[in-house]
């Protein structure tokens, strides 16, 4: 009992660092047809800035913020300068992103060094809750409950906001979208930006218990992948309906079928794609 | 076919110009060369059976490297621990292969676009947990080395860097005029139909999904063929022969080059070999620089090298 | 006589000029072919071992046996068809008159039938499979580093006898590092008496431990993890969070406290005992003064990496100089490889075996924090340790090799 207990609070974090990288992805998919590459260079490029600001700061908020910002730029940049001349050519708009993956890396190689890290959890987070037999660390808890509250306010400015709504309304149609006056450039730029943003923080969140490294960036991508493909590729929801599945199963299995355990990720996948390519939420 | 000559004459001398280089150019290299010219021959192959399936059908592949792996590891297991002579060993490696693009065709011809993306890419990870879990076959991590070298092929010599480039060039001559063969024949004109408009073509009363499947199987076979001649030439079967970065850098190769020329892949596995290897003798930053390099050349022939000065492909 | 005279000058003048120039006329260079990782996730751990390289040369001012060295450095990107690649290139273009490196056991694999077939000498600093100096040796190859399993011998034993652990849970990388650093502990530990109560394997691509730290039961004695890179520093920081770290002991392979994550771990790691044949915090003289160096040069504590080819290159020097630098006799060369017992190493007295392995010392460390900083105290010493412990080496091949 108290194992499953466990298991599934870890299914939980493992969803909500999953969330946070699949949602910036799934947008992306979703705006502008744009398969990411380099989605995970967003998420490793986060938790180094972070790593640097941290070590001057102590502040894992600031490095939080700044990774926010710097990253949301670099991916706005990236978009506007680059991806957007090839905004219907969704082949060589991925081999861009592809580019720019090795580019990223090597760059983070030649700017930070190959060292792992971690970045220090915060003190009034430090330690573990234990009831009963039941030990489960206080941060993770607190990762869960922050990528709960982002993905509410997700949900709200998808619902309830005008930005929201043309969002919406260029994920249903862009060539519709841009008749009624949306100006979807300038969307695209946007969403794209808060998809590196919202990557470049969920590897903020990670830092304290998975940290950073060399080559984290190819370890992540198929993950995200994975959620984003079985929840359906420009939902929301789907992200998140995504990446609780794809957390447990990964969990408990990784538990219950070790010898497995390079497979139990891409089963879902595989399955998914071949009775409903869309996803749980996604559209054609 | 005229009209197209005329208006980027620049193709027909650059071709016989590298063929001729690639014909008679390796007896006077080194035996450095000789082998990145080897290692072009067998990638070019490869890329061209994934232009089958990237530039005439339209089905993007990120796992294709998967098939030219499972058949390096069917000469690899065959040869080492069976100790099967040459003839079984390829005929092995080949028939796992494309039994595998069989198989694996039937689970992935219905999708398209970035969800064929995905679904390759997924079995391509899938090939690759095996590759590293199926350890009393596939040796785990470590791989299977000791293949045996080729040492004659039908009573002509075959050992030594200058004896097998001929071998595969041999090869790939004969693939090569295969997949142009099929390209140009009435189910290559199919395929390319599909690529364009599959609705039409439905409507039109072709099965999509059968040429789709047997574009999967014959693009599989191919890769086989390649992988086959890799095993050979390394010596040695290895995990990173079907990963990710194999299949990226395979797709790499198609794109750059020119999708749907079976000519542009071959000069795209040419450049990012060359340029690696070139390039990583001089400096440490040779991924960053490549990186560029993709990005510019995207930038300025986003159709591939080989299709530059064509007019825009919606 | 008038005539004679400027003649016989200019005779002696040209005499001696000819003679003068054969004697400082420079002998062509020595070409030391060196692949490593410099790329990707092993980058780090390539230029350690390029590093403690390269500072040796730099101490030897580039000359050995008379002559000049060069040294070609290329990267293998950790991916055995590239070391293949290289090795063709410095080998056949380059025209290197011995080879080192290589980091991965794959790529060590992958090498082994091409550099035997080209008869040149090559020197592993780190490649650690068991059987490239078991079953599967090449006589062109010199380890002079490891075997996976050679210390974890030891260190069963030390376990059961010296900790007075009894049962173990083991947490290892799921590849043939991982099986044969356990299924060497395990050996002698079961030897002894002691119990292993669970092994559990995870996936080179893990990051997150839960769903195995969640599966060790509160009362074993202790823990035995198999880490390195990333994965050690993520382990340590896990296996504290979900509370184990005060309840159940930690032990490991060596590499998991390595000095190439240590500096970055933070008070998780203390009390840590595990067992290499290295430590940066070895009190000897020899090492001492490598370790100094190295910070200085370097600003990082040396990994066992770093002195991994600081060995090597202090073997392969002694062995060049052993024949005077006449390199292009590769035979001589590699029995010279074989022969030599330089001293001086910082990891303490090697020998090789005649397999071409290392016989040497066995440290266990414990993790301590002197002067704010984190290291290795060696605590215990095993000496002349070699690949197949107190077994002779018949009877321990008749074992397969260790698998999962």
């Amino acid at each position: 009992m108290t194992y499953f207990i466990v298991q599934s609070l870890n299914g939980l974090f493992s969803a909500a660092l999953l969330f946070l990288i699949a949602s910036g992805l799934t947008l992306a998919f979703g705006v502008m047809r744009i398969v990411n590459i380099a989605h995970g260079s967003f998420y490793m490029l986060g938790v180094y800035v972070a790593y640097s600001v941290a070590a001057r700061t102590s502040s894992l908020l600031a490095g939080a913020l700044l990774a926010v910002l710097i990253v949301g730029a670099v991916g706005f940049l990236m978009q506007r300068l680059f991806l957007r001349r090839f905004a219907s050519q969704p082949l060589p708009q991925m081999m861009m992103t592809m580019g720019f993956a090795l580019f990223f890396r090597d760059a983070a190689l030649m700017i930070w060094g190959g060292d792992p890290f971690t970045l220090a959890t915060p003190r009034w987070l430090a330690g573990s809750m234990e009831t009963g037999a039941i030990v489960f660390p206080w941060y993770r808890l607190f990762v869960i409950a922050v990528a709960a509250l982002v993905g509410v306010g997700l949900w709200l400015i998808n619902e309830r906001t005008l930005i929201g709504a043309r969002v919406r309304a260029t994920v249903d149609d862009p060539e519709i979208a841009a008749a009624t006056g949306i100006n979807v450039t300038r969307l695209s730029g946007g969403v794209f930006a808060v998809g590196a943003a919202l990557a470049a923080f969920g590897g903020v969140m990670g830092g304290p218990i998975l940290g950073g490294y060399a080559g984290m960036d190819f370890d992540l991508l198929p993950l995200a992948f994975v959620v984003v493909i079985v929840g359906g590729m420009g939902s929301l929801k789907g992200a998140l309906i995504g990446a609780i599945v794809v957390g447990m199963i990964d969990n408990f299995g990784k538990a219950l079928v070790p010898e497995l355990s390079y497979f139990t990720l891409f089963a879902p996948m595989v399955l998914m794609l071949a009775l409903k390519p869309t996803g749980f939420y996604g559209r054609a | 076919m005229a009209g197209r000559n005329v208006s980027r004459p620049w193709r027909l001398p650059l071709v016989i110009l590298l063929a001729s280089f690639l014909l008679v150019g390796p007896p006077f290299l080194s035996a450095y060369w000789v082998g990145l010219l080897t290692q072009v021959v067998i990638l070019g192959i490869l890329a061209m059976s994934l232009d089958l399936l990237i530039g005439y059908t339209g089905l993007p592949s990120l796992g294709h490297a998967g098939f030219f792996g499972v058949a390096a590891y069917g000469v690899g297991v065959l040869s080492t621990t069976y100790h099967a002579g040459l003839w079984t060993s390829v005929a092995g490696g080949f028939a796992i292969g494309t039994g595998l693009a069989a198989l694996f065709g039937l689970i992935v011809s219905h999708v398209r676009d970035v969800y064929f993306l995905m679904i390759t890419m997924a079995l391509g990870m899938v090939l690759w947990g095996l590759s590293f879990r199926w350890i009393p076959v596939t040796g785990g991590d470590n791989g299977i080395s000791g293949i045996p070298r080729l040492e004659t092929l039908l009573g002509l010599p075959a050992s030594g860097p200058i004896p097998y480039y001929y071998v595969t060039l041999a090869v790939f001559v004969l693939c090569s005029a295969l997949m142009t063969m099929l390209v140009k024949s009435p189910f290559g004109l199919t395929l390319q139909g599909i690529r364009e408009h599959e609705p039409r073509m439905r409507s039109l009363g072709f099965n999509t999904w059968l040429h789709g499947y047997v574009s999967y199987v014959c693009a599989g076979a191919f890769a086989s063929i390649a992988g086959i001649m890799w095993a050979y030439y390394n010596g040695f079967v290895s995990p990173t022969y079907l990963d990710l970065t194999a299949s990226s850098e395979l797709f790499l190769m198609v794109t750059l080059g020119g999708p749907a020329t079976l000519v542009g892949p071959v000069i795209g596995a040419g450049a990012i070999v060359i340029l690696k290897n070139v390039i990583s003798a001089y400096t440490a930053r040779w991924l960053l620089i490549l990186g560029i390099v993709y990005i510019v050349t995207i930038l300025w022939a986003p159709q591939g090298l080989w299709n530059l000065g064509r007019e825009r492909r919606s | 006589m008038s005539a004679v005279r400027p003649v016989a000058v200019l005779l002696v003048v040209i005499g001696s000029a000819t003679f003068i120039g054969a004697q400082t006329s420079e002998p062509p260079p020595i070409k030391i072919g060196f692949m490593v990782p410099l790329s990707g996730g092993n980058a780090q751990n390539g230029r350690d071992i390029l590093n403690g390289f390269m500072m040796y040369l730099d101490e030897i001012g580039y000359r050995a046996g008379g002559r000049r060295i060069d040294l070609i450095v290329e990267d293998d990107e950790a991916i055995p068809a590239v070391g293949l690649t290289k090795a063709r290139k410095l080998i056949e273009r380059d025209e290197v008159h011995v080879m080192a490196g290589a980091l991965l056991s794959s790529t060590g694999y992958a090498l082994a039938p091409y550099i035997t077939s080209m008869k040149i000498p090559m020197v592993y600093p780190v490649v650690s499979a068991d059987d490239l100096t078991q079953r599967r040796r090449s006589d062109w190859i010199v380890r002079t580093g490891w075997s996976g399993s050679q210390p974890n011998h030891a260190f069963g034993e030390y376990a059961y006898r010296t900790l007075g652990i009894r049962s173990v849970v083991t947490i290892a990388l799921d590849y043939a590092f991982g099986w044969e650093s356990v299924g060497g502990f395990e050996r002698t530990f079961v030897a002894g008496g002691g119990r292993i109560q669970q092994k559990l394997w995870v996936p080179l691509s893990v990051h997150d431990f839960a769903p195995y730290l969640a599966q060790i039961p509160r009362d074993v004695d202790a823990v035995y993890a198999l880490l390195l890179g990333r994965s050690a520093l993520q382990f340590m920081r896990q296996y504290q969070e979900f509370g184990l770290k005060r309840r159940v002991k930690l032990i490991g392979g060596g590499t998991t406290t390595d000095e190439h994550v240590l500096p970055f771990m933070g008070d998780e790691a203390l009390g840590t005992i595990t067992a290499l044949h290295y430590s940066a915090a070895l009190d000897t003289p020899a090492n001492k003064a490598f370790a100094e160096t190295y910070r200085t040069r370097y600003k990082k504590v040396p990994s066992y990496y770093s002195e991994s080819m600081y060995t090597g290159g202090k073997w392969l020097i002694a062995a060049i100089n052993a024949i005077d630098g006449r390199v292009e006799d590769r035979q001589s060369l590699i029995d010279a490889l074989k022969r030599v017992k330089p001293d001086g190493l910082p990891r303490g007295p090697v020998t090789l075996d005649e397999y071409g392995n290392p016989v040497e010392n066995v440290y266990i460390r414990r993790v301590d924090r002197v002067n704010g900083q984190l290291q290795n105290t060696v605590i215990d010493t095993f000496p002349n340790v070699s690949q197949f412990w107190k077994y002779a080496p018949a009877d321990y091949l008749r074992e397969p090799l260790y698998a999962r």
